[in-house]
Formats: structure tokens, C-alpha cells, sequence
């Protein structure tokens, strides 16, 4: 398991708990379900799944079985499905215990941007803000910087912000953070991974627990 | 009683030129493609287009797209078929973009017979400029009109005669909301059953919105 984004999977699946109800975003947030303790949380897909079974074998694959990124699951014992007005009550009326999300950037307060990038051919918000307005714990996977080696964690966004409501947690491939007392806190290195080092990357203010 | 007719005779009777259609779907699933692939055949033209994405890049509503019959596209995720964002930027093509969970309650509000709603998604974003914006119990919210269409066009697994709707896993996603909302509703199934033969408890989409049945020859 030497790869970033695996870990940064592992990481975050440790954040959740037994008995929750959890969406996973697209990208490293899909990775999570692979570290998740079997049937231990409930996986919601926003396009009307309660009960996320893991993939299906190739010769298995329902064409009407699909998750949020469009990827073929199965439904696990006890699975529910539902419609899209249905599936945002659920998501913006708190009743989803956690969300697992792709960030571009993270501003100090812990503000996401996560849906547009200006000037590049984006013309998608899908469920990305609904779940930022309401799921209880919002937890933010991303690499630390950027491929040029730019800070993701920032003073304040460049990019447009997905919501106003502060994330819970930052997980990087190189520390954790914690949302405390409006900034962010760093709680946890990554293995072989100094203080200096997290400082050198990040432009972002935070204080060491 | 649900009038069962062919996909092309559905659209004849109910789509005009500069009609805002809604169209079921996440991604292709739960789209109704014959009816989509009947629009695409057809002279419609002018259309706006209320679905959560224009399907993949040159098929089904992708191709409805390149034919140049859409005007305007409302929906809330367009990245995936990126002909959308080359069509907007050449001028050619409208997008309003909105959360998905916004999308799915402002067409379940017009259904419902409401004038529109407060919610908390897309506060303080780009998305919120220009719109009307309240604090209540302190907390604050965009206003979001609801979103009507001229027809439907849904996609179920069973009907019965009536028009009772029943749905297929994650196909069910846009196509319940959408058939309260729009004036005409055609609904696409595979298997029409006799009236009573459905149980009403597992029966998601009522008959009084279904207006015609059309039979799926085009599937995933």
C-alpha cells in the first residue's frame, strides 16, 4: 500500500464509524470502501441507493445497478432504493452521519473548493454542494499539493468555493487535520513525514496538536 | 387510462417546437432511450431540456445535442459529455446549472403545487449570485423557483394498464419527480401488465400522472 491515494483512503476510512450512513464522493473518496470494515457502515449513492454492495463479478453487472460515478455495484442485504428528491432529503436534512470528498483546495477555515476550476471546460456541480449544506461530518481527501507541487491547503481559495460550511476533517497523503475552534489543527504525520516538512507544503495556517 | 402508443406517435402528439422537455435519467440509466432516440428521428426542434445530464458524448441526448435541436439544457452535471461545454462556449447552447439536489426538488416542488423553496445548498458560491437569499431560525438560504416542463419523458420497469408506475433499481432516480411535473407525462417501460396485477404497495408513480405508455425496444 505505498501509493498516496491508498493511503489517504485508509486513513479516512478510520474516521468512520460503526452503524453510519456514508457517501462517498468520486476519485481517492471511492477508494474508501475498499478499507471499510464489511458491512460495518451503510454506503448511500445519491442517485437513490441506501446499502452499496461492493462491484460485481463482469459477468454479473446489472445495467440499472449503478453508483453516483456511474460505476457498476451490487446491493448489499438490507439495500434500499429510492428517487433523486428522495436521496437529497436524506443528503441536505442531515440524516447522511458523513461524507467522503475530493478537494482542490482548502482555505484555512477549512473551506472547499471542489467543483469549477475557472477556464476549463467544467460545467459540473452535481451532488457536491448539497452534501457540503448538510451531511453532519464532511471529511476532505485530497494530495497535499498540486502536480506542480502547489499548496492544496490554502490561506484562501483561488478557486470558487463549494459552500460556505467548513469541512470536519483534511486528510493528505501527508498529516490529518481537524477542524477546531474555526482553523485547522494538524493531529496526525503520515508515516516518515516531519512537522517541517507538512509547514514547507502547505500555506495554509495551522496549529499542531 | 394510460394510452399505450408507439414512441414516434407519443412525441407527435405532444411535443412542439420550443417545448421544455424533462428527460429521466442519471447518466443512461433510467433514461428512457427509445423515446429519447424517437426525439433525435423526429423535427423537434428548439427544445429545452431538463435532465441531470445530457447523457454520454454523441448518443441518446448526446445526440439530440449534436443534431442542434436543443436550445437550452437545465441539469447539474454536464462535465461528462464535454460537446455541452464546447456548445455553450460557442454560443450555441444555453446551460443553467444547478445542484442536483436542487434540480430534483424544484421539479418535485412543481409537482407538488409549490411556489418554490429555501435551501441552504449553494449559499455564499457562484451559484448564488444574483439570487435571492434569507435568513430563517439563522440560518441562511437561496430561493429556488420550482421547474416545470411542457412533457416528461420517464423511463419505469412495469406498468399496468392504468398507468401505475413501478421502477427498477437505480433507474428510478429523476423519473418520479419528473412525472408529477410536466403538463403531458409519456412513460417508457418494458412490460405493460393487466390493471391489479401490480402491488400497490411496491406502485411509486401513481396513474393519474401518466398520460401514455410506450414500450422500450431500445435498451442498456
Amino acid at each position: 500500500m505505498t501509493d498516496a491515494r491508498e493511503r489517504i483512503a485508509a486513513r479516512a476510512a478510520r474516521l468512520l464509524e460503526p452503524g453510519w450512513v456514508v457517501n462517498l464522493g468520486i476519485g481517492i473518496p471511492t477508494l474508501v470502501s475498499k478499507y471499510l470494515p464489511s458491512d460495518a457502515v451503510f454506503l448511500h449513492s445519491e442517485n437513490g441507493i441506501l446499502g452499496v454492495g461492493p462491484p460485481p463479478a463482469s459477468d454479473r453487472i446489472d445495467p440499472n445497478l449503478i453508483d453516483a460515478g456511474k460505476r457498476p455495484i451490487t446491493a448489499r442485504s438490507g439495500a434500499a432504493y429510492f428517487d433523486s428528491a428522495t436521496s437529497f432529503a436524506m443528503i441536505r436534512g442531515g440524516h447522511v452521519h458523513a461524507a467522503v470528498l475530493g478537494a482542490l483546495q482548502i482555505d484555512e477555515q477549512g473551506r472547499m473548493a471542489n467543483w469549477t476550476v475557472p477556464g476549463e471546460p467544467v460545467l459540473g456541480v452535481g451532488g457536491a454542494m448539497d452534501l457540503l449544506s448538510g451531511v453532519r461530518e464532511v471529511i476532505a481527501v485530497m494530495l497535499h499539493t498540486t502536480r506542480e507541487g502547489a499548496p492544496k491547503l490554502v490561506g484562501s481559495c483561488s478557486l470558487p468555493l463549494s459552500s460556505l460550511r467548513p469541512v470536519s476533517w483534511v486528510v493528505t497523503d501527508l498529516a490529518t487535520f481537524r477542524l477546531a475552534d474555526g482553523g485547522l489543527e494538524l493531529v496526525e504525520l503520515a508515516e516518515g513525514i516531519t512537522h517541517a516538512q507538512v509547514r514547507e507544503r502547505t500555506e495554509a495556517r495551522f496549529r499542531i496538536r | 387510462m394510460a394510452t399505450v402508443l408507439g414512441a414516434e406517435e407519443a412525441l407527435a402528439r405532444s411535443v412542439v417546437d420550443g417545448a421544455t422537455l424533462m428527460v429521466g435519467g442519471f447518466g443512461l440509466v433510467g433514461m428512457p432511450l427509445t423515446l429519447v432516440a424517437a426525439l433525435n428521428a423526429g423535427p423537434f426542434r428548439e427544445l429545452t431540456i431538463v435532465s441531470n445530464n445530457l447523457a454520454e458524448t454523441g448518443i441518446f441526448l448526446g445526440q439530440t445535442l449534436r443534431l442542434g435541436k436543443i436550445k437550452r439544457a437545465i441539469g447539474s452535471y454536464f462535465t461528462t459529455n464535454p460537446e455541452v461545454a464546447a456548445a455553450h462556449a460557442a454560443g450555441k447552447l444555453e446551460v443553467t446549472l444547478v445542484p442536483q439536489g436542487t434540480l430534483a426538488e424544484a421539479i418535485r416542488a412543481a409537482g407538488a403545487g409549490l411556489g418554490g423553496f429555501y435551501t441552504p445548498t449553494g449559499v455564499g458560491t457562484l451559484l448564488a449570485e444574483g439570487e435571492e437569499t434569507r435568513v430563517i431560525n439563522g440560518k441562511a438560504y437561496l430561493f429556488q423557483e420550482p421547474i416545470f416542463a411542457d412533457v416528461a419523458l420517464v423511463r419505469a420497469h412495469r406498468a399496468d394498464r392504468l398507468g401505475n408506475l413501478v421502477y427498477e433499481k437505480s433507474g428510478r432516480n429523476f423519473n418520479p419527480a419528473m412525472a408529477t411535473a410536466a403538463r403531458t407525462v409519456i412513460a417508457e417501460v418494458d412490460e405493460i401488465v393487466e390493471t391489479g396485477a401490480l402491488d400497490p404497495e411496491a406502485i411509486v408513480t401513481p396513474h393519474l400522472f401518466v398520460d401514455h405508455l410506450v414500450l422500450a425496444t431500445e435498451r442498456l
